[in-house]
């Protein structure tokens, strides 16, 4: 219960933080601000898929049913964070070139690991029976995570993109102040997942000992 | 075990989904024997034939198929094990006898046509070699599965519900396979034909 | 691994030979494959007259027709597998992994058979010139070879999920989204005509790209093989 409040205040707190005790960034003006949001949403959406594909792997080396449950969850919050993560992108992209969406490579590579994911949901309706779902899903959620990196990193390498790309591409000034609440919310975010990851886990574990009370 | 080849189930339970279809199995089938698997429809012969053959994982528990005091491999396994079972079917398109050079072919094994005709004639399919299976009867496509279950000359045979679509002769055929696999291996045979249940060295009754 | 693998393609061949001899007297596949391509080009072709299409559309075309008759014809052979009863047979009779290759094999030989019939087609009807014709057949291929690729464990996962309906195209698209992209651009490149440097960044996006696929389908295949 007290982690529940301690997350609530502390993203409470970046939030007002993030309108008022950081300054308007280099180049980018009060629209900076979006970075506080939008940067950590796609950094959970990558932990939540990759933590998906690691579930699905040892699904498949030890056929522990409890790990396809978590497989699912973790694909099912990467899925909510890259929703997030595509709306703050469009709000930005809206604001600095005009238009919501443009087919950036950027735009076009976390559309396409939406369809992915929509995929794999779709994949799991329309199995019935519970072992070969999620060997099945399993499976195709290592084969859609194999295309991530072309995704995120080569497409829009090879096809230039209006996407700020920071990382290996020399400094940029941050400010301070901006840097500490871009920490605690990237902190916030984690939390945040790790606390909804909980939620689902029991709620998903409870589902399935019913199931299992009603065949009984 | 003396002679170092059995079957041995241990521990073994299935369920489907939610419901358990059984539990706690623990047979050992010896040399030179023949298992007899019994139950009513559902409650899991075919299943549990399909597990000893590899086909379907169990949900706990395990099967060893031992040869040489060696516990097999799952690729092993598939090239010392023949099956004959309702659900199990051959190639439409191709002849019996396409059909045997393709396994063979898969098994990597030397294929010859005399060796097969020789095979689809002992289990009464004289001079069908080339037509296509497509074109088969019910029982002799039921004839053409046990040649493809001996055509490696397997040591472990299962056999579900052998006899079916049979007549006499293909009855009288599929006795002398059995009798003969006795001899020289191990038949795990899923059945309720009174006639086929006198085989047995043992039998198992699934509830 | 190696020894393995070379034991593994060795016995994928009779997979590929019975595919081949099955497809040979039904034609089912191939007419799908063939049917599809063929009256998509003829409508476009139609619809535009004799107008001349833009080098982008045309290469967008080309890669759409390809990859939509992929999705009607190559999950044919594992779910015809699996509706005919014959996986049973296969299973106990194959590792997984010689059944894999001889299926690839399967569809890159549907394919290739395809693009051979098609692109000289596509060519002729939309009146086009290719500018770097080696390029051009490179790209084809290695386009065709991915799509054969990754569709190949689709289609089994497919085939094992009840082969519903629209099920492959709704998996395979994004999937195979980072291949299509590439290949239209390198086809688009090798039409109009560019340095040769140009393309290098698109050919080996599809290089590792198909790498990687059949890499990760021979790991994988195993556990979508066995129940």
């Amino acid at each position: 219960m007290i982690w529940q409040v301690v997350l609530g205040l502390w993203m409470a707190a970046v939030v007002i933080a993030s309108f008022l005790y950081v300054p308007p960034a280099v180049g980018l003006g009060e629209l900076g601000r979006i970075i506080i949001y939008h940067v950590p949403a796609a950094w959970i959406a990558v932990l939540a898929y990759l933590m998906a594909m690691v579930n699905s792997i040892t699904y498949l080396r030890n056929g522990d049913v409890r790990l396809d449950r978590q497989a699912k969850i973790n694909n099912e919050l990467g899925t909510v964070f890259c929703i997030l993560a595509t709306i703050t992108g469009a709000i930005w992209s809206k604001a600095s070139w005009g238009m919501y969406w443009n087919w950036d490579p950027r735009q076009t590579s976390i559309a396409v690991l939406l369809l992915i994911y929509a995929a794999y949901f779709v994949l799991r309706g329309a199995i019935s029976d519970t072992d070969r779902r999620a060997r099945l899903a399993a499976v195709y959620s290592v084969l859609a995570f194999i295309t991530v990196p072309f995704l995120v990193f080569i497409v829009p390498r090879v096809y230039a993109s209006l996407h700020p790309d920071y990382i290996g591409r020399g400094k940029m000034q941050i400010d301070g102040r901006m840097l500490r609440v871009f920490l605690a919310s990237l902190a916030g975010f984690t939390g945040l997942y790790a606390w909804l990851y909980r939620i689902q886990a029991r709620l998903e574990t409870l589902l399935y000992r019913m199931q299992i009370k009603r065949e009984a | 075990m003396g002679s170092g080849n059995s079957v041995n189930i241990k521990n073994l339970c299935k369920s489907y989904g939610y419901r358990k279809l059984f539990a706690g199995l623990n047979i050992t089938v010896p040399d030179k024997s023949v298992l007899v698997v019994l139950g009513h429809n559902g409650a899991g012969k075919s299943t549990l034939l399909r597990i000893i053959s590899g086909l379907v994982p169990a949900t706990s528990g395990r099967v060893e198929v031992v040869l040489g005091g060696r516990v097999l491999s799952a690729s092993e396994r598939r090239m010392r094990m023949g099956l004959v079972s309702p659900d199990l079917e051959l190639y439409a398109e191709l002849t019996a006898l396409e059909n045997l050079e393709f396994f063979a072919g898969v098994r990597g094994i030397p294929f010859s046509r005399e060796a097969a005709g020789e095979l689809l004639e002992s289990v009464g399919l004289k001079g069908r070699g080339r037509d296509y299976v497509g074109t088969y009867s019910s029982g002799m496509k039921q004839r053409l599965k046990f040649a493809y279950a001996l055509l490696h000359d397997p040591y472990f045979l299962v056999l579900d519900e052998p006899t079916s679509n049979l007549d006499e002769q293909g009855i009288a055929m599929v006795d002398g396979v059995i009798r003969r696999q006795r001899e020289k291996g191990i038949v795990i045979l899923a059945t309720n034909e009174p006639r086929e249940v006198s085989y047995a060295d043992q039998t198992v009754s699934l509830a | 691994m190696p020894t393995r693998l070379s034991a593994w393609l060795k016995a994928g061949i009779p997979v590929l030979q019975k595919d081949l001899r099955v497809e040979f007297r039904t034609r089912y596949a191939y007419s799908a494959l063939v049917m599809f391509a063929v009256t998509t080009l003829v409508t476009v072709s139609f619809s535009i007259g004799g107008a001349t299409l833009e080098v982008d559309i045309a290469a967008s075309l080309l890669w759409i027709i390809l990859f939509f008759s992929a999705m009607a014809g190559l999950s044919r052979s594992f779910v015809q597998e699996e509706e005919a009863g014959t996986v049973v047979a296969l299973k106990l009779a194959a590792d997984p992994e010689p059944v894999y290759f001889g299926k690839l094999f399967f569809n890159v030989v549907l394919l290739f058979s395809l693009a051979a019939l098609v692109v000289p087609l596509f060519l002729v009807l939309l009146n086009l010139t290719v500018a770097m014709p080696l390029y051009f057949l490179l790209v084809v291929a290695m386009g065709c070879l991915g799509l054969a690729g990754v569709t190949t464990i689709l289609a089994a996962i497919v085939s094992k999920a009840g082969a519903k309906g629209s099920l492959l195209t709704v998996l395979a698209f994004p999937v195979l989204l980072p291949l299509l992209i590439g290949a239209i651009n390198a086809t688009r490149s090798a039409l109009a005509g560019v340095p040769a440097a140009y393309l290098r960044p698109d050919l080996n996006l599809l290089f590792f790209y198909n790498g990687i696929a059949v890499i990760a389908s021979l790991l994988l295949f195993e556990y979508v093989w066995n129940e």
